[in-house]
């Protein structure tokens, strides 16, 4: 038990202090810190502050102030009647002096038309307050012919409310729906991203060993068992120590973007107030998917004996979490979906499924359960097949890339007795 | 302490690779285990520490299976380079001895004294990449011996390594065995064998064809070598009776005979020939041995 911590210190050890750990840890800071400070960073690059010019040509008079009422409330734009010809116009916009131009005529049956004209029409974001009022414009005309009470028309255009209400009582409400399509959401980005890291550190540490034959002397030292978990812990507490880095950053820059502004990130995602069990589904889930796949990746890692095979090997573990992420992306919709019942059970992809079918079902517990003994089954499975391959595989040398070597190695550390 | 090996025997698949071997290893003795490449020696190795289980026969150590729990009594050099090489050689000596029940500061002073007397101090603080293929050797058997094994085997422990190097990991290995350990060593320098061993071990095919005390093993294999210098042709000796070999050198030959008897006649068929400058009656060294053994199925 001793030597098991001594490698599990030795695997975090060496890794914290490696250069590649350095420079992902401090570039996916500056991303989250970045991304906590997404508004504030928009803001600053936005030309928000800047009242753009926008030159009016109509011949109505009562229409410009019609316009200019409904655009009132817009800081960003300022209208400005313009008595010279179209093309005058377009020059002195061309020169930069007005933003663009709008020309309001009347058309056949005598209600407004316009024509929008800007160096760029890319940006929607300066036409469509435009569009908006001159729609209004036409609703106004039309309806003052018909005659229609200007109270009337308020009620058409008001949204009519609609409330969506669970007659089950422990069905999710709408906000809680959210909530938890938030944390899935943050789950699978975690999930995916400590499979893909560190599923290919677990592996390249034991090829590594392997290559450089110090295998040998380790595994003459300490059983096969207690190293392939010593070094799946030692990675785990690694990406404990980058993910605790990662949320401390990322809390600290959510704090700080809303003591300046309102609209938080985490409003974004949902997650102002999630229920503690749902955190607890997640932190079980995914602690339990990373063994799993860790275990995986340990053991593929085990059969080969260069490091350019390992990436090879790792080939369908990376399938099967892209495969998951897919099947969760679109169970996000659908999470009823018999496709996303039936996924569910399957180990790779239960802690994923799972997790969105709790948060976002009312499913029975022993479902729940049932899920978990299966996963926590398979990673026993697997971790007793990993560990025999283990033992085999590490003396196992020469060109190995086939899962046929599986089978070789489980042949070299069987028991003939 | 005794290591014992009885009728053991390791099949992989359908192919033996070492077949009904048993032998005992006494302690505080330096046992050669000698054999031609793939002869099963580094399966021998792998099914003593444990890390391959034997397909039929017994291995016991003090009269106990070898586990895990034994590890810390036990060192181990093998054929190929095995150090991380990435680490420093401090930071990775004292995780191998870690790993073998030592503690650190305790560690930490052998790492001195080791690498002082194989004059490499400078280089503790070094990544095992950036040493030569001889230095890391040394640092590779400073990683079997630090926390003083009871049981040492050492695979191809001089590989790489110049004269010079190879006297002082000598001196080293023998210092060890007078301090009390059992040390197994492996080796393609019959020399290094003679000059060490007093038991040894050839193996052939998973098969030892020859087992025993040095010094019996060459009384019983009988035939002698003559080397001769003289001023005249001496290759009227290739057909003379009893001489097994022969091998011309520059200024003479070198027969194997075989037996002693025959080196009379010999003599007697130079004499009036002319001048002889040297006529030496030797023993047969473990080379000959070595490849008349295993050099037969050659044949």
């Amino acid at each position: 038990m001793n030597k098991f911590f001594i490698m599990m210190g030795h695997t975090y050890k060496n890794r914290v202090k490696s250069k590649s750990f350095l420079i992902t840890t401090i570039i996916t800071v500056a991303i989250i810190f970045a991304l906590s400070n997404f508004q504030t960073i928009l803001e600053a690059f936005s030309d928000a502050d800047e009242e753009k010019k926008v030159a009016i040509i109509t011949e109505n008079e009562g229409w410009y102030q019609s316009i200019e009422q409904s655009l009132s409330t817009n800081e960003n734009l300022s209208l400005h009647p313009y008595d010279g010809t179209l093309d005058d116009a377009k020059a002195e916009v061309e020169e930069g002096e007005y933003q663009s131009v709008v020309q309001i005529e009347q058309n056949a049956e005598e209600l407004p038309e316009a024509t929008y004209y800007a160096n760029q029409i890319a940006n929607t974001g300066n036409s469509e307050p435009v569009r908006q009022a001159v729609q209004q414009l036409k609703v106004q005309q039309v309806t003052e012919r018909a005659n229609v009470d200007p109270v009337i028309i308020e009620q058409i255009s008001a949204p009519v409310s609609f409330d969506l209400v669970a007659l089950e009582e422990s069905a999710k409400s709408a906000e809680e729906l959210n909530q938890t399509r938030g944390l899935v959401y943050v789950m699978l980005f975690f999930m995916y991203f400590s499979v893909i890291m560190y599923g290919q550190m677990i592996s390249t540490e034991v090829a590594t060993e392997k290559s450089s034959r110090v295998m040998e002397i380790l595994i003459s030292s300490v059983s096969p068992v207690s190293q392939m978990f010593a070094k799946i812990l030692g990675i785990a507490l690694l990406g404990l120590t980058q993910f605790s880095i990662f949320i401390g950053v990322g809390y600290l820059g959510i704090q700080q973007s809303q003591a300046t502004s309102d609209g938080s990130l985490l409003e974004m995602f949902g997650l102002t107030d999630v229920e503690p069990a749902t955190v607890v589904y997640a932190v079980v889930f995914f602690l339990l998917g990373y063994l799993l796949y860790a275990t995986l990746a340990a053991t593929l890692g085990s059969l080969v004996s260069r490091l350019e095979d390992a990436q090879q090997l790792l080939t369908p573990m990376i399938l099967l979490i892209v495969a998951a992420f897919l099947i969760a992306m679109f169970g996000l919709g659908a999470p009823e979906a018999t496709f996303i019942t039936v996924s569910s059970y399957f180990p790779f992809f239960t802690p994923l499924i799972m997790f969105l079918r709790v948060g976002m079902l009312d499913i029975p517990v022993w479902e729940v359960i049932l899920s978990l003994s299966i996963l926590i089954g398979c990673i026993a499975l697997l971790g007793w097949i990993g560990a025999r391959v283990y033992r085999g595989g590490v003396l196992m040398y020469g060109k190995s890339s086939s899962l046929k070597d599986f089978k070789t190695a489980l042949q070299l550390s069987k028991k003939e007795k | 302490m005794t290591l014992r090996l009885q009728k053991v025997t390791k099949k992989f698949g359908s192919f033996t690779a070492v077949d009904q071997l048993s032998l005992e290893i006494p302690e505080k003795q330096i046992f050669g285990f000698l054999g031609a490449n793939g002869a099963g020696k580094t399966t021998t190795f792998r099914m003593v520490l444990g890390l391959l289980d034997q397909t039929e026969g017994d291995i016991s150590w003090n009269n106990g299976e070898i586990g895990y729990g034994e590890s810390h009594l036990i060192g181990y050099l093998p054929e190929e380079r095995g150090l991380y090489p990435k680490l420093k050689v401090q930071d990775q000596l004292i995780y191998l001895a870690k790993l073998r029940g030592m503690n650190k500061s305790e560690a930490i002073k052998e790492i001195d004294i080791w690498l002082e007397r194989f004059k490499v101090p400078e280089y503790k603080q070094k990544k095992v990449e950036e040493l030569s293929k001889g230095n890391q050797q040394k640092i590779q058997f400073i990683s079997a011996v630090l926390h003083k094994p009871k049981l040492l085997i050492l695979d191809e422990p001089f590989s790489g390594l110049d004269p010079v190097n190879v006297e002082m990991l000598k001196a080293a290995v023998i210092d060890l065995k007078e301090a009390g350990t059992s040390i197994v060593f492996s080796s393609h320098r019959m020399e290094h064998v003679e000059e060490l061993c007093e038991s040894l071990c050839i193996l052939h095919h998973g098969t030892p064809v020859v087992h025993g005390k040095l010094k019996e093993i060459k009384k019983t294999f009988g035939r002698k070598n003559i080397r001769i210098h003289a001023d005249f042709d001496t290759e009227f000796l290739k057909n003379s009776r009893g001489v097994i070999k022969y091998k011309a050198l520059s200024e003479g030959c070198e027969l194997q005979i075989e037996s002693e008897d025959i080196a009379q006649d010999i003599f007697g068929e130079l004499h009036g020939k002319g001048f002889v400058r040297t006529f030496d009656l030797e023993e047969p060294t473990l080379n000959d041995i070595f490849i008349e053994k295993v050099g037969a199925s050659y044949e």
